[in-house]
């Protein structure tokens, strides 16, 4: 197995994991595509060592690399660039809807952040449209 | 038979085109869409009578050797699933026609093409014989989730839909590196080779292997503590969408833990996955106690749910694998129609928050029926479904001396009840409020008529579940036999 394919793996997957921890989805779409390269060059790896092109009249068996991880991981490449699209559509959205496009708090996380202020007495009361957003806008 | 297989698998996605391409044409959309939920079930339920009599059937695509190609395999479990679950599909499909003429609908044009896309990679989970025509069968899913959650593109489905859908990604790109991993140990992602090579290796990497693809499909399924995404999300779709979601999405997962899980001879794990499903059972039915929405209860109880299929998995007996496969018999209709019915509520109502509604048993007593009795099922009263299921897991338990996860099993039951209750008292009872309830249209007053006789279709076929019980579990037993000893598998798919 390749030590530069190793670190390269390594090395993209930390960014990856990183910018994925972010707030605004943008981040996170830079980091859910170092983070798919990163998984197919795992799957590269896996296939052992390098070698010829595996096209049938140019190589024999001995010296081809493996062609199987090379098929699977055209399959995701596709997969994830379509994924990608989507997430930048959905950060679109979010912008004009909001005005950002930060992933926001879910329904649970505001609840209790709001029991909280309740608690130490602030005295904005939470409306329908705070809580169940769903219905109240669109 | 094979052919059948093949069918099953592109009959909905090419109705799913001509869906696209009808236009505004939507009696022709629907009629599409309908012949070819109809179609997939009907040739599902022949491929399982054929199963059941002359055993597992195996399809290699394109007529390559397993090595290289990929191999679908109907075995029993598989099989079965798949009819639970065409059927289930079917059902949800003529509520959502019924559906569009109300303010909750989904946009009809979208909905029908994107449920057959999900339809097909549901088939292709179920029946694939490799890790990663898995993978593209789980995309298949998801992608079409993604856009049936969001397109209304209301604030609240992209909120939710944002987690949601980095959530699902992360999980997706954990599961190419488990197969990156797993090839790297084995040399191949085929199932039946590797149900022989993963044994074989030692014990770290296997355990490694078994724990990733446990987080990975844990994700989908949601378990403890993986499942924060689903009740945050679910509840924001439209119902028709909610109601195929809660039916089947978590239950793929689990269908496919069980799947790996015994193929691989993961026992060892057995004592991690009770643990995990006991919290699975606890935190999730805790959380539905502390809701004040009927979807948002609905959602959480998925998760409580999940947890029972797990228990009888993490017993490695057959009595335990044989529940859980009833219990997943169970649980995707009984799930999809108490969503089904939380849309007719909202119908009724205009609204599911338990403190708006009031009153339901005086102004729509059927609404009020088609709910009490799945209800039940779902937390395990006698005679329904439910009972059945959760007997023969509770059974199980006992036959293996594993205490515990018995009694987290039936105290979660108790509380179970007491959530449905609380639907009830907030919804049912109480003084009805008329005012909030939109005037009906003559289309409106079809597409109701509509949406209630395929809920008391669905309801009806819960109780045929519970009917055939007897039947259900010989069959689960011998699925589970076969799950247990994956030599059968094997040779079945190399022969």
């Amino acid at each position: 197995m390749s030590v530069a394919l190793l670190f390269a793996v390594s090395g993209l997957t930390s960014v990856g994991i990183y910018l994925i921890t972010a707030r605004s989805l943008s981040r996170i779409v830079l980091g859910f595509s170092l983070l798919g390269h990163a998984a197919v060059l795992a799957l590269l790896a896996a296939g052992g060592p390098a070698g010829d092109a595996p096209l049938a009249d140019h190589a024999s068996i001995e010296s081809s690399a493996n062609p199987l991880p090379q098929a699977l991981s055209l399959t995701a490449i596709v997969i994830s660039f379509g994924l990608t699209l989507f997430l930048l559509a959905l950060a679109r959205r979010q912008h004009v809807l909001t005005g950002d496009d930060l992933v926001e708090d879910d329904i649970e996380d505001q609840r209790i952040a709001h029991l909280e202020e309740v608690e130490l007495g602030s005295e904005h009361d939470l409306s329908d449209k705070e809580l169940d957003g769903e219905d109240a806008d669109s | 038979m094979s052919t059948l297989i093949a069918l099953i698998i592109v009959g909905p996605l090419l109705a799913s085109a001509i869906g696209l391409v009808c236009g505004s044409r939507q009696r022709l959309r629907d009629v599409v869409t309908v012949g070819a939920l109809a179609g997939a079930t009907a040739m599902a339920a022949w491929l399982l009578a054929e199963v059941e009599r002359n055993g597992t059937v195996v399809l290699r695509v394109g007529g390559w050797d397993p090595e290289l190609g990929v191999v679908l395999v109907a075995d029993l479990f598989a099989a079965l699933i798949l009819v639970v679950a065409l059927a289930t599909i079917l059902v949800v499909e003529v509520y959502a026609i019924g559906q569009r003429f109300t303010a909750w609908g989904a946009n009809p044009q979208l909905a029908g093409p994107l449920l057959l896309v999900l339809t097909t990679g549901v088939s292709l989970a179920i029946l694939t014989g490799d890790l990663f025509t898995l993978f593209v069968g789980f995309e298949l899913i998801l992608v079409s989730s993604y856009v049936l959650l969001t397109h209304q593109g209301r604030r609240g489905q992209i909120r939710a839909g944002m987690t949601y859908v980095v959530m699902n990604l992360f999980a997706s790109t954990l599961f190419l590196f488990g197969v990156a991993y797993i090839y790297a140990a084995t040399g191949t992602v085929n199932m039946a080779y590797l149900a022989e090579r993963v044994p074989e290796l030692d014990q770290g990497a296997r355990l490694g292997i078994g724990l990733w693809f446990l987080v990975v499909f844990g994700t989908k399924a949601a378990i403890f503590p993986l499942f924060s995404w689903l009740p945050d999300s679910y509840p924001t779709a439209p119902t028709t969408i909610t109601a195929v979601f809660a039916g089947l999405l978590t239950k793929i997962g689990v269908y496919v833990i069980i799947r790996f899980h015994t193929l691989t001879g993961m026992e060892d794990l057995g004592p991690v996955i009770l643990v995990v499903a006991g919290v699975t059972m606890l935190v999730g039915v805790a959380g539905a106690l502390a809701q004040g929405d009927v979807k948002r209860i609905l959602s959480f109880h998925i998760v409580s749910q999940i947890g029972y299929m797990l228990m009888g998995l993490g017993l490695f007996s057959v009595a335990g694998v044989a529940g859980a496969v009833l219990f997943l018999v169970h649980q995707i209709p009984i799930k999809t129609v108490l969503f089904l019915v939380g849309g007719l509520i909202e119908e009724e109502t205009g609204t599911s928050s338990l403190d708006k509604a009031g009153g339901l048993v005086a102004t729509a007593p059927f609404v009020a029926l088609l709910f009490a009795l799945p209800a039940l099922s779902l937390a395990g009263l006698p005679p329904f479904s439910g009972f059945v299921a959760k007997l023969a897991l509770v059974d199980a338990g006992i036959s293996e001396v594993a205490t515990p996860i018995v009694v987290v099993s039936l105290v979660a039951s108790i509380f179970t009840l007491l959530s449905m209750a609380k639907i009830w008292l907030g919804v049912f009872w109480g003084s009805p409020r008329e005012d909030t309830k939109p005037a009906p249209t003559a289309a409106h007053v079809g597409g109701h008529r509509l949406m209630m006789s395929s809920t008391a279709l669905a309801v009806a076929g819960t109780l045929v579940i519970a009917v055939l019980a007897g039947p259900l579990w010989r069959m689960s037993e011998r699925a589970a036999t076969d799950l247990l000893s994956p030599e059968v598998y094997v040779e079945q798919v190399l022969q």
